[in-house]
């Protein structure tokens, strides 16, 4: 499964999985900051192009990234993103801190 | 058209992708459009998520029982479970408030439930469980007269 992880250069792709809730959640926040420690990533790059179906985890996920890689002045991206989960993104006040790019 | 239905599973992350399809599936009857199945199945999958980590803790041997009803055009769902409860509810049900910020939760759980469903009314007392009801009204039927 750590296909769904790729380092290039300083930043870190995450792969985003078809269904994102609680279940699926805990595997891509940990695999994550390992990559973020291990290789000292400052960016991370989240990929929904898979992404069928997301709650709240989604926002836990890429939040608590945001904040493990903010204070050494890293950047969240969001790729791939269809208007659900802009919608999401915008709810939960996500889009001030995350730049989502198409 | 009157429709019910009542399912009880064991409290593990395993079932939440479980119920919230089931429902999904139970109102499709309704012929709902895929922006509001996806609204129902972000909005259950939240109640079931916060039974489970939140109601039991994320410890296995709770029960997590959901029923729904279609009345007309309108789904009602109920999540129950019998664990912890919540103290302070209005609280609980502020944007961001999270009581578990280590397992990475944002609190936007109950936001989510108010957003993508049309009512949202949360039951709980200490130490007995928490019961969460939901309403949607689903699309609109054309009125095809009185079948009965
Ligand atoms: N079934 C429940 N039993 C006990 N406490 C609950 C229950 N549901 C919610 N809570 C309490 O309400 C708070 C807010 O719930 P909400 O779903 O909005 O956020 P969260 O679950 O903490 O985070 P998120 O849903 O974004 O992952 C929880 O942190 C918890 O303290
Ligand atoms: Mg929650």
């Amino acid at each position: 499964m750590s296909e769904n992880f790729k380092v290039i250069d300083n930043y870190l792709m995450v792969r985003m999985p078809e269904e994102i809730d609680h279940h699926k959640s805990s595997y891509i926040s940990e695999n994550a900051d390992k990559f973020i420690v291990r290789e000292q990533i400052s960016n991370v790059v989240f990929d929904f192009e898979d992404t069928k179906f997301m709650d709240s985890s989604g926002i836990g996920i890429i939040l608590g990234r945001y904040k493990k890689i903010a204070c050494f002045g890293g950047k969240v991206f969001a790729i791939h993103t269809d208007n659900r989960i802009r919608h999401l993104f915008m709810i939960s006040g996500l889009h001030k801190i995350v730049e989502i790019m198409d | 058209m009157k429709n019910e239905m009542k399912m009880e599973f064991d409290a593990i992350s395993a079932n939440e992708a479980f119920a919230r399809v089931a429902v999904a599936a139970f109102v499709s009857e309704l012929d709902p459009t895929l922006e509001e199945i996806s609204d129902i199945k972000t909005a259950v999958s939240e109640a079931v998520t916060n039974a489970v980590i939140h109601g039991y803790d994320g410890l296995e041997g709770g029960k997590v029982n959901i029923r729904c009803s279609i009345d007309q055009d309108v789904l009602h769902v109920e999540v129950m479970d019998k664990g912890k409860g919540i103290d302070d509810i209005e609280k609980a049900m502020e944007p961001l408030f999270t009581t578990k910020p280590e397992l990475n939760r944002s609190g936007m759980g109950f936001p989510f439930m108010e957003a993508f469903m049309d009512d949202l009314e949360v039951l709980s007392v200490p130490g007995e469980g928490t019961t969460v009801i939901m309403k949607k009204k689903i699309g609109c039927i054309p009125w095809i007269g009185d079948e009965e």
